[in-house]
C-alpha cells in the first residue's frame, strides 16, 4: 500500500510540474507572439515602461544579476569542459591499467609498451612508433599570485612526444634532451607558478632541473604542465624504471581505432583499457563541470526567485496604478485576452532589456583565465570563461522565463478585475 | 420618445425591463436599481440626474455591458446583452458602445490620433483607413491640429473631446456619457455640449448622458430623474429634440 501511494503522490507531483512548464511555456509564446495576435499597441508597452522607469528598473536589474551569474557559471562549465576535451586528440589511443578511471592510478609495464609499440594501427615515422609512454607526478609549485603552494602534474613524457600530442608547439627555447635534467613548461603553468621561466633552475621531487623550453599546448589542459623525460622523472623519484602510468599512441590515421584496440586487447599478455584520448579527456571533464553547473544551478536559482519577485512586484505595481486605464480599454471593447497577452509582453520586454544587459555584463568575462583543481588527478587546471552565443541564448531564455513567472499572475489580475470596478479608481 | 413605464414598443433601440442591481457589500445588501423601466429611440439625447449615489453610473454601466444586472432585461437594437457571455459582451461593446468619462480617461503614454484610433485597432480596417477615419473624427472635435500631442498637453476640454473622439469613432449605436463636463469649467463645458449636441443633430447620434448640472441637462432632449432605483420623467419638454435651447 505505501508504494501505491508513493507513486500516486508520485504522479501528481510529475502532473504539476509538467502542468507549470506547460503554463511557462504558453506564457512564453503567447507574450513574444502578443504583437501579432493581441490588438494592444505595443508602443503602449515600450511607452508605459519608460514612463514608470524607476519602477521597471528593479525588475530589470534582479533579470540582469541572475542571468549574468547564469551564463558566467555556465561558460565557466563550458571552459572547464572545453580545455579537457581540447586536451584530446582523435587520432591518439590512451592505454590505462584494465580499470584503472585515471592515469594517476595507472601501472604499464615496459613489456606492454613494447606490445603497443608493434601493433598494427600506430603510426611511425623515422624515429620509430609515434607513442610516449608516460608516468606523471603532482608537485607543489608557488602560485606567483599569492606565493603559497598549488599542485602542478608533472609529466615525464617520451622526447618524440611533440610528434604525438601535434596541437603542442615550443613557443620559447627548445624541446628537453633525453637523459638530461631539462624540463619544459606549459605556457600557463609558466605564467601561474613561480620559477618557470626560461633559463632558470628549479628544484622539485629532490632534483635540479633546468627550464629549457616552453610550450603551447593549444588552450588545453597540457598547458597547465611541466613535462620532462620520463625515465629521468621515474630515476628521481624513485619508481620503478620498467612501469609507466599511461601510454599514448599516435593512429596510422583516427579510423585504426578500433584494429589498434582489437589488437591490443586480445593479446593475452595485455591487462589495458584501451580508449580515445578525446574520450577520456571529455569524460574527465565531466565531475567538475557538472559540479559548476549544478553550484551555478543553484545560485542562479536562488537569485532567479528574487528576480522573480521582482518581476512581480513591478507588474503588480505596473497594473495597480494602471487600473482605470486597463477598465477603460476593456471598456471600449478588448478582451481579457488583449490584457494578458499586452501585459505578458511587457514583462517579457523588461526581461529580455534584463537578460541582454546581464550577457553584456559577463561578455567581458569571456577569455579571462582562472584555475581549479581538476578532481580526477588533483592538479590545478587553468581555464578560461568560455561564452559562446548558444549560452548567451540561453541566458536570455532564463531572462524571458523569468518575465513570465513575474508578468503572468498580474496580466491575468488586470485582465479580470471587473471593469465597473476598476473604472471607480481614481 | 423616451419613455420610462416600460410601455414602449419593440422598436425602440433601447428596452430596459425590470431591471434591479443589488450590491451586497459586507453583510448587507444595496438595492440600487428597483425594476426600472427604459426605451430609448434612435436619435434621442437623454439625461439623467439624481442625488449622488443613486445609481446613475450602476445604470450607464449596465446599458455599456460594463455590468450585470441582478433581475431584468436590456436589449439594444434586438441583442438582449443581458444573457451575454463575458466574451460576447466585449464584442458587443466594441461595435455598440462609446463611452465617456468624468475623467476622460484617455491612455496618458498614447497620442491624441493613438487613443482615438484605440478602438478602430480592434476592427479590420487597414492602416490607411483607420488614419482617414481618426483625421475625420479629430476634426468633428476640433482637435485636428491636436493630433500628436500627448493628453497632459491638453486642457481638460481638449481631453474630453478627444475621449469623445475616441467615442465616436468606431460609429457605435450609442454614446453613454458619465458626467462628461464634470470636471470642466463652465465654458468648457458648454463647449463640450456643443459637440454632444452637433452629434445628436448633425450626425443622429443616440445619447445618454448623467450630469448633475441643470444646465448641462437642459440641453438634452429628455431628462430623467433617477430616485429610489427608479426613473421618472420630469415634466417640461426641452433641449435639441424639441427645437433646441443653447442659452446657457
Ligand atoms: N462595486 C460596488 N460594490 C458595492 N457597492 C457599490 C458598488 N458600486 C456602486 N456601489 C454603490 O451603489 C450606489 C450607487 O452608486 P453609483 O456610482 O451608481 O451612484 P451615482 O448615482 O453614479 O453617484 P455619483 O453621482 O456620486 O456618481 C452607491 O451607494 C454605491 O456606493
Ligand atoms: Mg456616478
Amino acid at each position: 500500500m505505501p508504494g501505491i501511494a508513493a507513486k500516486l503522490l508520485l504522479g501528481v507531483a510529475l502532473t504539476l510540474a509538467a502542468t507549470f512548464v506547460l503554463l511557462i511555456l504558453a506564457g512564453l509564446v503567447a507574450g513574444l507572439l502578443a504583437p501579432f495576435l493581441g490588438s494592444v499597441p505595443i508602443s503602449y508597452n515600450f511607452r508605459s515602461i519608460k514612463a514608470r522607469w524607476t519602477s521597471t528598473i528593479v525588475a530589470v536589474l534582479g533579470i540582469a544579476g541572475t542571468v549574468g551569474v547564469f551564463v558566467a557559471m555556465l561558460s565557466l562549465a563550458n571552459g572547464f569542459q572545453a580545455t579537457l576535451v581540447a586536451s584530446g586528440s582523435p587520432g591518439n589511443a590512451l592505454i590505462l591499467r584494465a580499470g584503472s578511471p585515471t592515469e594517476m592510478m595507472g601501472g604499464v609495464t615496459l613489456d606492454a609498451v613494447r606490445v603497443v609499440q608493434d601493433a598494427p594501427g600506430v603510426a611511425r615515422d623515422s624515429s620509430g612508433p609515434l607513442v610516449t609512454q608516460e608516468v606523471v607526478g603532482v608537485m607543489p609549485f608557488p602560485l606567483i599570485s599569492t606565493g603559497t603552494d598549488a599542485n602542478v602534474q608533472v609529466r615525464g613524457v617520451s622526447p618524440n612526444v611533440l610528434r604525438i600530442r601535434t596541437f603542442a608547439k615550443i613557443t620559447d627555447g627548445r624541446m628537453f634532451r633525453p637523459g638530461l635534467s631539462e624540463i619544459v613548461a606549459g605556457r600557463n603553468a609558466s605564467r601561474t607558478y613561480a620559477g618557470l621561466t626560461l633559463g632558470n633552475t628549479i628544484q622539485f621531487g629532490g632534483g635540479h632541473w633546468q627550464v629549457v623550453g616552453i610550450f603551447d599546448a593549444g588552450g588545453s589542459a597540457f598547458d597547465s604542465e611541466v613535462w620532462c623525460d620520463a625515465k629521468i622523472l621515474n630515476e628521481i623519484l624513485k619508481r620503478p624504471d620498467n612501469i609507466f602510468q599511461s601510454v599514448t599512441v599516435h593512429l596510422a590515421s583516427p579510423e585504426s581505432f578500433q584494429q589498434f584496440k582489437d589488437a591490443v586487447t586480445s593479446d593475452p599478455r595485455m591487462n589495458v583499457d584501451v580508449t580515445r584520448e578525446i574520450d577520456y579527456y571529455a569524460k574527465q571533464s565531466t565531475v567538475m563541470t557538472r559540479l559548476i553547473t549544478v553550484l551555478g544551478g543553484l545560485v542562479a536559482a536562488i537569485m532567479a526567485v528574487g528576480a522573480v519577485f521582482g518581476a512581480l512586484n513591478t507588474m503588480y505595481s505596473a497594473i495597480a496604478e494602471r487600473g482605470r486605464e486597463i477598465a477603460t480599454m476593456r471598456a471600449v471593447g478588448y478582451s481579457s485576452w488583449n490584457v494578458v497577452l499586452s501585459f505578458l509582453f511587457e514583462a517579457l520586454s523588461i526581461s529580455f532589456v534584463g537578460g541582454i544587459l546581464g550577457c553584456l555584463a559577463v561578455l567581458p568575462l569571456n577569455g579571462l583565465t582562472t584555475n581549479t583543481m581538476n578532481f580526477q588527478t588533483f592538479a590545478n587546471v587553468a581555464f578560461a570563461f568560455k561564452i559562446t552565443f548558444d549560452l548567451l541564448l540561453l541566458g536570455v531564455v532564463f531572462g524571458l522565463v523569468m518575465g513570465v513567472l513575474g508578468g503572468m499572475l498580474p496580466a491575468i489580475r488586470a485582465a479580470t478585475r471587473p471593469v465597473a470596478v476598476a473604472l471607480r479608481e481614481l | 420618445m423616451v419613455r420610462v413605464d416600460g410601455s414602449g414598443g419593440s422598436n425602440s433601440l433601447i428596452q430596459v425591463r425590470g431591471l434591479d442591481k443589488t450590491y451586497r457589500r459586507g453583510g448587507g445588501e444595496i438595492r440600487v436599481l428597483q425594476g426600472l423601466n427604459l426605451d430609448v429611440d434612435k436619435g434621442d439625447f437623454v439625461a439623467f440626474m439624481g442625488p449622488s449615489g443613486s445609481g446613475k453610473t450602476t445604470l450607464l454601466n449596465l446599458l455599456g455591458g460594463l455590468d450585470v444586472p441582478t433581475r431584468g432585461t436590456i436589449t439594444v437594437a434586438g441583442d438582449e446583452i443581458t444573457h451575454m457571455s463575458g466574451h460576447k459582451l466585449t464584442e458587443w461593446r466594441a461595435r455598440h458602445v462609446g463611452f465617456v468619462f468624468q475623467m476622460y480617461n484617455l491612455i496618458p503614454v498614447l497620442t491624441a490620433f493613438q487613443n482615438v484610433e484605440l478602438p478602430l485597432l480592434l476592427t479590420k480596417l487597414s492602416k490607411a483607413q483607420r488614419r482617414k477615419h481618426v483625421e475625420t473624427v479629430l476634426h468633428v472635435v476640433g482637435l485636428a491640429d491636436r493630433m500628436n500631442h500627448y493628453p497632459r498637453q491638453l486642457s481638460g476640454g481638449q481631453e474630453q473631446r478627444v475621449a469623445i473622439g475616441r467615442a465616436i469613432v468606431a460609429d457605435p449605436t450609442f454614446l453613454l456619457c458619465d458626467e462628461p463636463t464634470g470636471d470642466l469649467d463652465r465654458q468648457s463645458a458648454d463647449e463640450i455640449m456643443g459637440l454632444i449636441e452637433q452629434l445628436v443633430k448633425e450626425y443622429g447620434k443616440t445619447v445618454l448622458m448623467v450630469t448633475h448640472d441643470p444646465v448641462v441637462a437642459r440641453r438634452a432632449g429628455r431628462t430623467l430623474h433617477l430616485e429610489k432605483g427608479l426613473l421618472a420623467e420630469s415634466a417640461e419638454p426641452q433641449g435639441v429634440a424639441a427645437g433646441g435651447r443653447h442659452e446657457i
